[in-house]
């Protein structure tokens, strides 16, 4: 049977156990709607955040990019787990003692504002779309790489799961669908990472080998001898304060994210909510250690069986001729002496590779049966719907229950309440869908809005609301549109010739700081305001410091879920 | 306002004193290990990698993971010691 064939078969089959999952699990009232019911057990609420979490981005282009990237891609490794430890031990077990569906519910209950509600709904929105648009993105390119359909054709077929699963089973829907899509995106990964790992090095497992083996030294040398950066020295692509600051951002901002966090909501416990954070590093972990490990087989493995090999001899591997068609890999003899050579000059290299070729050819390099490339288009195809899924729901709580039942209607019944969160996710699936057919051309610059907006906004005045009771409505309010104004105008700057259209980027960096790491700026900005801001202003409420008080202990949850 | 008490406040401390030393680790070994002393470092061999660059691809985020770990084993045991543990858990 032929690779496509039977890619569509697997496609097909996951597609359809995503679809009876939503099915079974279709909900009846709001709460199963936005929160599963708070029924989900911790592991697999920590499979369905890792699910949440790694994109279709982070399966096919995250190991390609650190191995571009060398030493300074740690600033994705830690910047992207390092968050976590952030999450469990400062938002997470608080929040869910305190109940309730979203961010915007916490922000507006506990700074007893309804324009602190709205602020932190407008925020959560806008982060959650910028986000969002890349993924249907994602999921189009995909179905295009794999199944060689159009990227339209893709968007629609992706936003028609989605609808289903999530119109039906709300958050029910999405998180059980993100634990299958978990264990298929992390069977494939490894699958992939363990061959390779074995074909190079004769070690099965790709973090042992990655550490054990000299296979990282080899190729740093080699690169060197090629004239490309040295692999394992640090700070050859971003400089020391920018790899600071990025990894810093992406630390605070992987926190501050609503739709990581309103997973935390889920659960039973205050003790399952810390649980599920353990769980869901354990299982990103697992990803985020064996990518880079990936990256360097991948890497090496393509220099070594490419540079200075005749052309014409190239040219008959299976692969190479595939993946030169789909102008991921490109092959000149600019000198015309038939062999392949790679330089670090522009115009003497000969071998131009895309970095999502790294995951991409890597089933075909290592020789791996056609069941497993129709699987890890599966699994990549599971990670871009699964988080689409998750910033769906963030997006259109924020505006079904914040917005519409929370500030407008707070009259409207269950049923009433039910049915807009439903059309509201609909009206998600549409908007992401629109923008996955016409992305922005800065849909790639923005996810530094997403990260960066989400540090300077929510994760100041979640924290501060938990730990400071002293923080007031005037503090945070103040110290969120800081964050939010400084954030946003700075990345507009300096990402200008993307998002305005100006030949330069009219800032270039700020203080040698650049647009990814600029929202360590913004959060110390929010913070030094909500705290001067607030200390000058009246103490909140007694009810509110009670609130505080009672939020900080496991006890008591179920009193508080009778309400 | 409602009383806190005496225990209810030594739980929070612990607590806080907890989330401190874990987060201090946090940082050393992220932020310390793998970008301030990344150079020092990179000249000390880890096996077929320098230290650094260990800590900044595979190190860092173990120990991220053990870290979570430590918090949840530990908090459970201080919810039992300062009795607040959630109703539907002291059911059983």
């Amino acid at each position: 049977m032929s690779v496509e064939a039977l890619t569509l078969i697997i496609i097909s089959i996951t597609f359809g156990i995503y679809i009876y999952i939503g099915w079974w699990a279709r909900v009846k009232d709001t709460k199963s709607f936005y929160v599963a019911g708070n029924d989900i057990p911790a592991v697999a609420n920590g499979a369905a955040i890792a699910a949440d979490w790694m994109s279709g981005a982070s399966f096919i282009s995250m190991a390609g990019l650190i191995s571009f990237l060398g030493y300074d891609g740690t600033i994705y490794l830690m910047g992207w787990t390092g968050g976590y430890v952030l999450l469990t031990l400062l938002l997470a077990p608080y929040l869910r003692k305190y109940g309730k569906y979203t961010v915007p519910d916490f922000i507006g209950d506990r700074y007893y504002s309804n324009k602190a509600r709205a602020v932190a709904a407008v925020a959560t929105v806008f982060i959650s779309l910028t986000y969002v648009a890349g993924q249907m993105r994602g999921v189009g390119i995909v179905f295009s790489r794999y199944l060689q359909v159009d990227i339209l054709t893709g968007v629609l077929i992706g936003m028609a799961i989605v609808a289903f699963f999530a119109i039906l089973g709300g958050m029910k829907g999405i998180t059980w669908t993100q634990v299958v899509q978990y264990s298929i995106l992390m069977t494939a990964f490894l699958i992939m990472a363990t061959s390779i790992s074995f074909m190079l090095t004769g070690n099965p497992i790709p973090q042992a080998a990655f550490t054990f083996s000299n296979i990282a030294e080899r190729l740093s040398t080699l690169q060197v001898e090629l004239g490309l950066k040295e692999y394992l020295a640090p700070f050859q692509n971003l400089s020391p304060i920018n790899v600071f600051c990025v990894t810093m951002a992406l630390m605070i901002g992987t926190a501050g994210l609503p739709h990581v966090i309103i997973r935390f909501y889920t659960v039973k416990t205050v003790r399952a909510a810390r649980w599920s954070g353990v769980w869901a590093l354990l299982f990103i972990a697992l990803l985020y250690t064996t990518a880079p490990a990936l990256g360097v087989f991948a890497k090496y493995n393509l220099i070594q069986s490419l540079n200075d090999k005749p052309i014409e001899e190239v040219m008959q591997v299976d692969w190479v001729s595939k993946w030169q068609s789909t102008g991921l890999l490109q092959l000149e003899d600019k000198n015309g002496d038939g062999k392949l050579r790679f330089t670090s000059n522009e115009n003497t290299n000969e071998v131009t590779i895309d970095r999502d070729i790294i995951v991409l050819s890597t089933p075909e390099v290592a020789k791996l049966s056609p069941f497993v490339i129709a699987l890890v288009a599966a699994g990549g195809l599971a990670a871009a719907l699964s988080t689409a899924a998750g910033l769906l729901l963030a997006m259109s709580s924020a505006i079904s229950h914040d917005i519409y039942y929370r500030i407008l209607r707070p009259d409207a019944n269950e049923l009433h309440r039910l049915k807009v969160a439903r059309i509201m996710i609909l009206v998600a699936v549409l908007v992401a869908g629109w923008f996955g057919v016409h992305p922005p051309g800065f849909v790639g610059e923005v996810v530094a809005f997403a990260f960066g907006l989400a540090a300077a906004s929510l994760f100041p005045a979640i924290f501060l609301g938990i730990f400071d009771k002293r923080m007031n409505r005037e503090g945070a309010i103040c110290g969120i549109l800081t964050g939010l104004v400084f954030t946003f105008t700075m990345i507009v700057l300096m990402r200008s010739p993307q998002i305005l259209g100006t030949s330069e980027p009219i800032l270039d960096s700020f203080f040698s700081i650049n647009a990814q790491g600029i929202g360590v700026i913004g959060a110390i900005l929010n913070f030094v305001v909500s705290l001067t801001v607030s200390r000058l202003t009246e103490a909140p409420p007694e009810e509110i410091q009670d609130l505080v008080e009672d939020i900080r202990i496991p006890k008591g949850i179920n009193e508080q879920a009778a309400n | 306002m409602k009383q806190i008490s005496k225990a209810q406040m030594a739980y929070w401390r612990k607590n806080i004193g907890l989330i401190r030393k874990l987060l201090i680790v946090w940082a050393l070994v992220s932020y310390g290990a793998a970008i301030i002393l990344a150079k020092p470092l990179a000249g000390i061999q880890f096996f077929g990698l320098p230290l650094s660059f260990w800590f900044a691809q595979q190190g860092s985020i173990l120990i991220f993971t053990c870290l979570i770990f430590i918090y949840a084993i530990r908090m459970d045991k201080l919810d039992k010691e300062y009795d607040v543990q959630e109703e539907r858990l002291r059911d059983k």
